[in-house]
């Protein structure tokens, strides 16, 4: 089994809290990893600290073997390392057309260009119409992001990692705050990923963990608790406690 | 060169005092307030006109400097400020310039456009020398005062109610309110006084920097310099810009006069550059 | 839904609008139906140009720059040195004022990379406060508080002299509007303009599909300071005169509100801010000419509380409300402003 993603050591600190404390963890091609624990846990740091937008404070970061720790954020993106945010994070003024158009040029090397106007090229607009059919955007694809309703974002805010065909695919809590009768759609797209794109699942809903995930690591207090798969840990009793709090782990 | 350094702190004082209202409007309301120096000028010429017209005594007319340009402050608060702090940053700028630009012709028409003097009183004037540096008067005068101001400030905000209020205000607004602090009260008490104090800074600067109608739009670089390199996040650090702006400024200003405020404009760039949350402000800070 | 749609809904966003093309149409007649007023359409012609390249940066890419003049006036001031000392050819002139504001906007760019929106007003502030030091120390270049004056430029193209009228300066200025709002069209529309858009919209979701944010500010910055610099050449060349004020806070601030009365974002608004704005001066200090400030700070204000959005949109007038601003669509802490 290949490793795609890996980290040594990691560690982020924030002042003297340990926000990432040595994580050392393996993605491997194909993988359907997820990522639980408390609240708090350093979760959505430590996908920070793999896309870059945190830098580590020590530890390597490794993408398909390449030390990445140094590399600029979005030139892990074009690499492939591609992420959603917990908080929907869009382009306002945009229609979830444009937003998709662009992000698929940016993917076929055509961002840069400033004479043709954006979906002059063929693919761009071949890509768009598959992801916007597959993610039930078509009839608000023209509108703007900022008015839509909350559930049309989350989708959008999926498809936009999808537009960029991620090699290894960072979910942050793809179904935070979409109603129940919503979570359904995601979780379909979630499952239809091609099987060759590695995916690492930070989520809450244990449905959604224990349905999607091969493998799953635990992280406490900015530590890895436990790892291994899926159904070993959904055993593990020390897991267990720790999210009903009944272990002190400070 | 010791006399240039006394003048510089006296200068960067007199700036600390006028441009900490700014600081604190900035870190507590994120509010991009340019026309602060029209509050400045108001105190000036509130004791210009006292002084002159009325014969007031110059320390009398100190302390009515603060408190009339508080009320107006207060006033403007809470009848135009207000609705702008939910607004994005190029209206609260575009705001606030379009109120200097009221202000500077306002008084240019009631007042006239000449620069307007003090005559300070005798006990103020002069200078006296203590070995090699000479002492101005009125300028120890400045800096016991705003050394004072400081301390003052210093105390409410780390020994008083009001003062942790503040600072809990300035960190996180929402929570604050959460919290039910009158999160509405503080924002006006805040920005009366550090209005107030810009009155009162324009007051004491009036026959140190110059009184005309210009001065909102002249001394403006200089409190935002204060602000952004010294950080919104503290006290010390304005005090700190200030100080460091003022005595480059008037070094600069007698060593190499040729290039004027370019030094200071430089400075600032550079720092600016090196640090863009200010160069005392905490990492966490705004 | 059939493929059609996608595709051409993606071509509609680039396609020529009636308006557009009445507007440039009417731009064209106005050199013929309006002779006598040359001058004054000049003069519009060269600050709708200058709002223009600020609308790129700020309309396009959420600059707040209170400087901007600093371009403006470096293309002044080079067209006007490069006429006196080099050669009165204005067209070579406005490539080497063009040339000089972009290598400018290239190397002041780096200043509006990091920071706050405070940290960036102050830098560009400062950059445009440097150069108005610098021109008013350097009087044997500059002229100093006096100005440069004198600059007397060869015919356009050869045969068109410049004429007291004005005639040729329009022409001249128009045509160079003309080009440059054409070319700054292509841009908003391509993938380079959406992604400007994109980065003010959500910088880090625009760092997260990929884009190099600071590598596309700086090309923005400086094809911002170019433009700029063509209008402060033009300026130069059709008045023959460059003066300290061009590098004014107040020259900033007023492209800013120009900018502003004719909308940000949608390329044209330099266009007619700056023909509502003449018109507003015009009139405003026919009647009262020492205070025109004060009428300008008022509208300002008022602006501001009503409501930008709600200027280009008159219907909105007798509505109450936030005046059409966003809706709260603030989700959390990573909505940028």
């Amino acid at each position: 089994m290949t490793v795609v993603l890996e980290t040594r050591g990691l560690v982020k600190r924030f002042g003297g809290i340990a926000a990432t404390n040595d994580v050392s963890l393996k993605v491997e091609k194909g993988a359907r990893h997820a990522l639980i624990g408390p609240n708090g846990a350093g979760k959505t740091t430590l996908i920070n600290l793999l896309t870059g937008v945190l830098e580590p404070t020590a530890g390597t970061v490794a993408l398909d073997g390449a030390d990445i720790t140094r590399l600029a954020a979005h030139r892990r993106a074009r690499r492939g390392l591609v992420r959603t945010f917990q908080i929907n994070q869009l382009f306002g003024e945009l229609t979830p057309l444009q937003s998709l158009a662009l992000t698929v040029s940016v993917h076929l090397g055509r961002s840069a260009g400033w004479w043709r106007p954006l979906g002059a090229d063929p693919r761009v607009a071949e890509a768009c119409e598959a992801l916007l059919t597959r993610f039930r955007l078509d009839e608000v694809m023209n509108q703007k992001v900022a008015l839509l309703a909350y559930g049309k974002r989350r989708l959008l805010e999926i498809a936009t990692a999808l537009a960029c065909e991620p090699r290894v695919l960072l979910l942050d809590e793809p179904v935070a705050g979409v109603p129940e009768g919503e979570r359904q759609e995601i979780f379909e797209s979630i499952n239809a990923l091609p099987a060759d794109v590695s995916v690492l699942l930070i989520e809450h809903d244990m449905d959604l963990v224990f349905n999607f995930a091969r493998s799953v690591t635990v992280l406490v207090n900015g530590a890895v608790f436990a790892e291994g798969d899926v159904q070993a840990i959904a055993n593990d009793p020390r897991v267990k406690a720790v999210y009903l709090g009944e272990q002190d782990h400070g | 060169m010791l006399t240039l350094l006394f003048d510089g702190i006296a200068y960067g004082m007199l700036l600390f005092v006028l441009a900490v209202g700014l600081a604190v409007t900035l870190g507590l309301m994120n509010f991009i307030n340019l026309a602060h120096g029209a509050f400045a000028m108001a105190g000036g010429y509130v004791t210009v006109l006292l002084m002159n017209r009325l014969g007031v005594p110059f320390l009398v007319c100190l302390p009515i400097a603060f408190f009339a340009t508080a009320a107006v402050g207060a006033l403007l608060e809470r009848t135009l400020y207000r609705p702008m702090y939910a607004k994005p940053h190029l209206d609260q700028v575009l705001f606030s310039i379009g109120l200097v630009f009221m202000a500077v012709t306002t008084v240019d028409y009631v007042v006239g456009s000449m620069q307007q003097n003090i005559r300070l009183p005798g006990w103020l004037q002069g200078r006296f020398a203590i070995e090699w540096v000479g002492i101005g008067k009125y300028r120890l005068f400045i800096i016991v005062v705003c050394g004072l101001l400081t301390v003052a400030l210093q105390w409410v905000l780390s020994r008083t109610r009001f003062g942790s209020r503040l600072r809990a205000s300035v960190d996180d607004p929402r929570v604050a309110g959460g919290l039910g602090l009158d999160v509405n009260r503080i924002f006006l008490l805040t920005f009366a006084v550090g209005s107030g104090l810009a009155g009162l800074g324009g007051a004491l600067g009036a026959e140190v920097l110059g009184l005309d109608p210009t001065f909102p739009l002249k001394f403006m670089i200089y409190f935002l310099i204060v602000v952004s390199v010294g950080g919104t996040t503290t006290i010390t650090g304005p005090l700190l810009a200030a100080l460091l702006l003022g005595i480059a400024d008037v070094a600069g200003k007698y060593y190499v006069p040729k290039l004027g405020a370019f030094i200071v404009y430089s400075l600032m760039i550079v720092i600016l550059m090196l640090r863009p949350q200010g160069l005392f402000a905490r990492a966490s800070g705004k | 839904m059939s493929r059609p749609d996608v595709a051409a809904s993606l071509r509609a966003d680039a396609r020529w609008r009636p308006w557009e093309i009445a507007l440039f149409v009417v731009l064209a007649l106005s050199w013929f139906f309006l002779p006598g007023q040359s001058l004054l359409l000049a003069e519009i012609a060269i600050v709708a140009l200058f709002a223009l390249s600020l609308d790129l940066i700020l309309g396009y890419a959420g600059i707040v720059s209170l400087g901007h003049a600093a371009f403006f006036g470096f293309g002044a001031y080079g067209a006007a040195l490069f006429a006196k000392h080099v050669m009165p050819d204005p067209l070579i002139g406005m490539a080497f004022a063009v040339a000089i504001s972009a290598a400018l906007g290239a190397a002041t760019s780096v200043l509006i990379l990091r920071g706050t929106d405070l940290t960036r007003l102050m830098v560009t502030l400062g950059v445009a406060s440097i150069l108005y030091e610098l021109a008013n120390k350097l009087e044997d270049l500059t002229g100093g508080a006096d100005g440069l004056q004198g600059v007397v430029m060869a015919p356009l193209l050869g045969r068109f002299e410049f004429d007291i009228a004005g005639r040729t300066a329009y022409a001249y200025a128009l045509v160079v509007l003309v080009v440059c709002t054409l070319i700054a069209r292509r841009i908003v529309h391509s993938p380079f303009g959406i992604s400007l858009q994109a980065l003010r919209d959500n910088r880090l979701r625009a760092t997260s599909i990929g884009l190099n944010v600071p590598a596309r500010l700086v090309a923005v910055y400086t094809i911002a300071a170019a433009i700029a610099g063509a209008a402060g050449a033009l300026l130069a060349q059709t008045t023959g005169f460059a003066s300290l004020d061009v590098f004014d806070f107040h020259r900033s601030a007023e492209v800013l509100l120009i900018l502003v009365i004719g909308g940000t974002g949608y390329l044209y608004g330099g266009i007619f801010g700056a023909i509502v704005f003449k018109l507003l001066h015009d009139l405003i200090s026919a009647w009262t000419p020492q205070y025109w400030n004060f009428w300008l700070g008022l509208f300002l204000v008022v602006l501001v509380l009503v409501g930008r959005e709600r200027l280009i949109r008159p219907h909105t007038w007798w509505r109450r409300g936030s005046g059409g601003a966003l809706p709260a669509a603030a989700e959390g802490p990573g909505v940028p402003r």
